[in-house]
C-alpha cells in the first residue's frame, strides 16, 4: 500500500472515531446500571451488562412508538406519492407556468417550522383536527411535498421524453404512463425520497410537541424528552431511549439502501 | 386506405418561430416516403405532427381520409420508432413489444401470436425474455421495430431510426427496413438527414429546408431533375458543382462562359430555355459523375474539354474523387480510378454538357425543364452506348 493511501485511511479512521464517539457513549451508558454510571468514568466500558435502562425506556416509550408509526408511515406514503406526481407533471406534462408553480412549491422548503406553529395549531383547531393523528399526518405531508417534488423532478428530468411519447403512441393515457412506465423506473428516486422523509418525520420534534400534546398521539421524540426526570436524570434510561428511538430510521436505511441501485434506466435509450 | 395528407400545415412556436411553413404533402397508401433535409429544417416536427405528438398550428393532417388534428396519438392508428429507441427499461423484450396490445386489451393468445410473428420476422426470438440493457444497439433497434410491427398500424413513422447505429449495421438495417416495407405492405413515413438513406429506401422523397418543402419526387427524379440549387446540392454525394457563369451567344449557338473565359458549348436542346439568359449570369451546375478524365471519356466532345490543375485526389477504389481548380473555381469530379492524374499536375477533363444544369441566379430555380433534361439524359446515354469502346464508367 502506498504511503498516501495509509495517510488517507488514517484520516478516515480518525474522522470515523470522532463521529462514532457520541454513539459509543450512548451504548456504554445505556448498558450500565444507575449506580455504576455515577461511580465510574463516562468513557469506561460497563463491568456488568445491565438491561434495566432499556426496560425502563421501553416502558416509557412504547405508546410513543405506536403513535409515531401511525403518522409517520401514512405521511411518508402521501408525501412521496404527491411528490412523484408533482415531479411527473412538472417535467413530463408541458403546461404553462410549470416553472412558476415549481418555484412556489420550493418556497415551502424555506419556510421555517417555527413561523407556522401558531397559525397551524389554530387552523387544525378550526377544522376540528386538533388532537387527531390526522393533524400530524397532514402537516408532515404538506411539509414533505416540496422536497419530494424536488427529488422526483430532478429524477424524472433524466427520463427521456421519448419514453413518454412511446407510451402515448402505444395507447397509454396519462395515468397509465405514470403508473406503468414512470413509477416502475423511479425505484431509486422513491428510495431516496422514502429514506429522507422517514428520517425527517420520525425525528421531528416541534410539530409533535405542538400538535401532539395528547398522550394517544404523542410522538416518540416528545416522549423521549419527557423521560428526563425533573429532579434526577436516569442516564441509562435516557441513553437506551435515545438508542431505541434512533433504531427505526437506521433499519429503514439498511433495508431500503439495498434497493438503492443505480442504472435502472439502462437500455431504455441509446446509452 | 391509409394515406397521409398534409394540407397547408404550419407549425409556429410561441407565435414567432416558424418550424414548418405551409406544408402540402400527399403520401399514398403503401408508400415509403422519406422526409429529408439538414438538421433543424422541420422534418421531425412534420413527422411529430403526423404522430400527434406536436400540435398543428394551422392546416390539416389527414390519415386514411380522416382529419386527425384533434385525435390523440393513440387513436390515430400509427406506430412510431424513435431515434433513441425509447424502450421501456423495466420490461422484457416481450413485454415491450406487447405493451401496446395489452393496453388495447387484446386477447392473450392474439398478443402471443403477434409478438412471436414479429420477433420471427426480425430474428429476435431468442431475446424475448431479456431486458433492454442486455441488448446491443442493433438488437434494441429491432425490438423498437417489433414494438411497431405487432400493432399492425395504418402508418409507420420513423424518426431517424438508424442514426445511432454504426455504419455497417446501418447499411444492413437499411435493406432490412426496405424488405420489411415490401413484406408488411404498409404506409411508412421516414425522417432522416442522410440523403443516402433517403435515396436507397424511398418511393417518394420530400426535401425540406428551413421549414419549407423544396421538392417532392422519386429518388431518380430528384437526382436528375432537381427543381432548385438546394435540392441539386443536397441530393448526391459528392454534391453537384455550382459555378458562376454567363450565357454567351455565338454564331454556332449558345455557350456557357465560366470565369477565366473558359467556354462550354450548350447542347442544342437546352438553347430554347437558355436563350432568354443570353448575356446574363446564371448558376451552372454539373455533377461530379458527369465530368470525365479525357483518357477515359467516351464520346468526348473536344469543345467541352477543360484543362485543370489537380488539387486533391481521393481514391475510393471504385472511383477517384478529384478536386481541381478551373480558373478560380473549384470543381469536384468523380473519375475513373485508373486515372493517371497526379496532384499538382494538369489534366484534361471533359464536361458532359448534355447533363448540365442551369439555375437562375436570383431565384435559384432550375431554368431547363424536366422534359428537356430527359432528352439530355437520353442523349448522354446513347452517346455512351455508341461510343462504348471498352472503357466503362458507372
Amino acid at each position: 500500500m502506498k504511503l498516501s493511501r495509509v495517510g488517507i485511511y488514517a484520516i478516515l479512521i480518525v474522522a470515523a472515531m470522532f463521529f462514532l464517539f457520541p454513539i459509543y457513549l450512548l451504548v456504554v451508558t445505556s448498558l450500565k446500571s444507575l449506580p455504576a454510571i455515577y461511580s465510574t468514568s463516562s468513557w469506561s466500558l460497563p463491568t456488568s451488562i445491565d438491561w434495566s435502562g432499556f426496560v425502563m425506556a421501553w416502558r416509557g416509550l412504547k405508546q410513543g412508538f405506536i403513535n409515531s408509526f401511525e403518522f409517520t408511515i401514512p405521511a411518508v406514503i402521501f408525501s412521496v406519492f404527491f411528490g412523484s406526481l408533482g415531479g411527473f407533471a412538472l417535467t413530463k406534462i408541458k403546461f404553462r407556468g410549470a416553472n412558476m408553480v415549481f418555484l412556489f412549491i420550493l418556497f415551502g422548503m424555506f419556510l421555517p417550522y417555527q413561523v407556522v406553529l401558531i397559525p397551524l395549531v389554530k387552523f387544525m383547531a378550526s377544522v376540528h383536527l386538533y388532537g387527531s393523528i390526522w393533524s400530524l399526518i397532514l402537516t408532515h405531508t404538506a411539509y414533505g411535498i416540496p422536497i419530494t417534488t424536488l427529488i422526483f423532478r430532478n429524477f424524472y428530468s433524466s427520463v427521456p421524453m421519448s419514453l413518454i411519447e412511446a407510451g402515448k403512441v402505444d395507447g397509454a393515457n396519462v395515468w397509465q404512463i405514470y403508473t406503468k412506465i414512470m413509477i416502475p423506473i423511479s425505484i431509486p428516486g422513491i428510495v431516496v425520497a422514502v429514506i429522507w422523509q422517514f428520517t425527517n418525520i420520525w425525528n421531528n420534534f416541534l410539530f409533535g410537541l405542538t400538535l401532539g400534546s395528547m398522550p394517544d398521539i404523542r410522538p416518540v421524540t416528545v416522549m423521549l424528552n419527557n423521560l428526563k426526570g425533573s429532579m434526577i436524570s436516569q442516564w441509562n434510561t435516557l441513553m437506551a431511549g435515545a438508542l431505541l428511538t434512533a433504531l427505526p430510521t437506521i433499519i429503514v436505511y439498511l433495508i431500503m439502501g439495498k434497493y438503492f441501485v443505480k442504472g435502472l434506466l439502462g437500455g431504455a435509450v441509446k446509452g | 386506405m391509409s394515406n397521409v395528407i398534409l394540407k397547408h400545415v404550419w407549425k409556429v412556436y410561441d407565435g414567432k418561430v416558424e418550424a414548418v411553413k405551409d406544408a402540402n404533402l400527399i403520401i399514398n397508401d403503401k408508400e415509403f416516403a422519406v422526409l429529408v433535409g439538414p438538421s433543424g429544417c422541420g422534418k421531425t416536427t412534420t413527422l411529430r405532427m403526423i404522430a400527434g405528438l406536436e400540435e398543428i398550428t394551422k392546416g390539416t393532417v389527414e390519415i386514411g381520409g380522416k382529419i386527425v388534428n384533434d385525435v390523440e396519438p393513440k387513436d390515430r392508428d400509427i406506430a412510431m420508432v424513435f431515434q433513441n429507441y425509447a424502450l421501456y427499461p423495466h420490461m422484457t423484450v416481450y413485454q415491450n413489444m406487447s405493451f401496446g396490445l395489452r393496453l388495447r386489451k387484446f386477447p392473450k393468445a392474439e398478443i402471443d401470436k403477434r409478438v412471436k410473428e414479429a420477433s420471427r420476422i426480425l430474428g429476435i426470438e431468442n431475446l424475448l425474455e431479456r431486458k433492454p440493457k442486455q441488448l446491443s444497439g442493433g438488437q434494441r433497434q429491432r425490438v423498437a421495430l417489433g414494438r411497431a410491427i405487432v400493432r399492425d398500424p395504418k402508418v409507420f413513422l420513423f424518426d431517424e431510426p438508424l442514426s445511432n447505429l454504426d455504419a455497417k449495421l446501418r447499411v444492413q438495417m437499411r435493406s432490412e427496413l426496405k424488405k420489411l416495407h415490401l413484406r408488411l405492405n404498409a404506409t411508412m413515413v421516414y425522417v432522416t438527414h442522410d440523403q443516402v438513406e433517403a435515396m436507397t429506401m424511398a418511393d417518394k422523397i420530400v426535401v425540406i429546408k428551413d421549414g419549407i418543402i423544396q421538392q417532392i419526387d422519386s429518388p431518380f427524379n430528384l437526382y436528375h431533375y432537381p427543381k432548385n440549387t438546394f435540392v441539386a446540392g443536397f441530393i448526391g454525394s459528392p454534391s453537384m458543382n455550382f459555378l458562376d457563369a454567363s450565357v454567351v451567344g455565338k454564331d454556332d449557338g449558345l455557350w456557357i462562359k465560366l470565369k477565366n473565359d473558359i467556354m462550354l458549348k450548350v447542347p442544342k436542346i437546352y438553347e430554347e430555355e437558355l436563350v432568354d439568359y443570353k448575356g446574363k449570369d446564371i448558376v451552372f451546375g454539373i455533377r461530379p459523375e458527369d465530368i470525365y478524365d479525357k483518357m477515359f471519356a467516351v464520346a468526348a466532345k473536344s469543345e467541352n474539354t477543360v484543362s485543370v490543375s489537380v488539387d486533391i485526389l481521393e481514391p475510393l477504389g471504385n472511383q477517384t474523387i478529384l478536386h481541381a481548380k478551373v480558373g478560380e473555381d473549384l470543381v469536384v469530379a468523380s473519375i475513373d480510378p485508373k486515372t493517371e492524374a497526379e496532384v499538382g499536375q494538369k489534366i484534361d477533363l471533359v464536361f458532359d454538357m448534355s447533363m448540365m444544369r442551369a439555375f437562375d441566379v436570383e431565384t435559384q430555380q432550375a431554368i431547363i425543364t424536366k422534359e428537356k433534361l430527359e432528352h439530355g439524359l437520353n442523349e448522354s446515354k446513347s452517346a455512351r452506348v455508341s461510343g462504348n469502346n471498352g472503357s466503362s464508367k458507372k
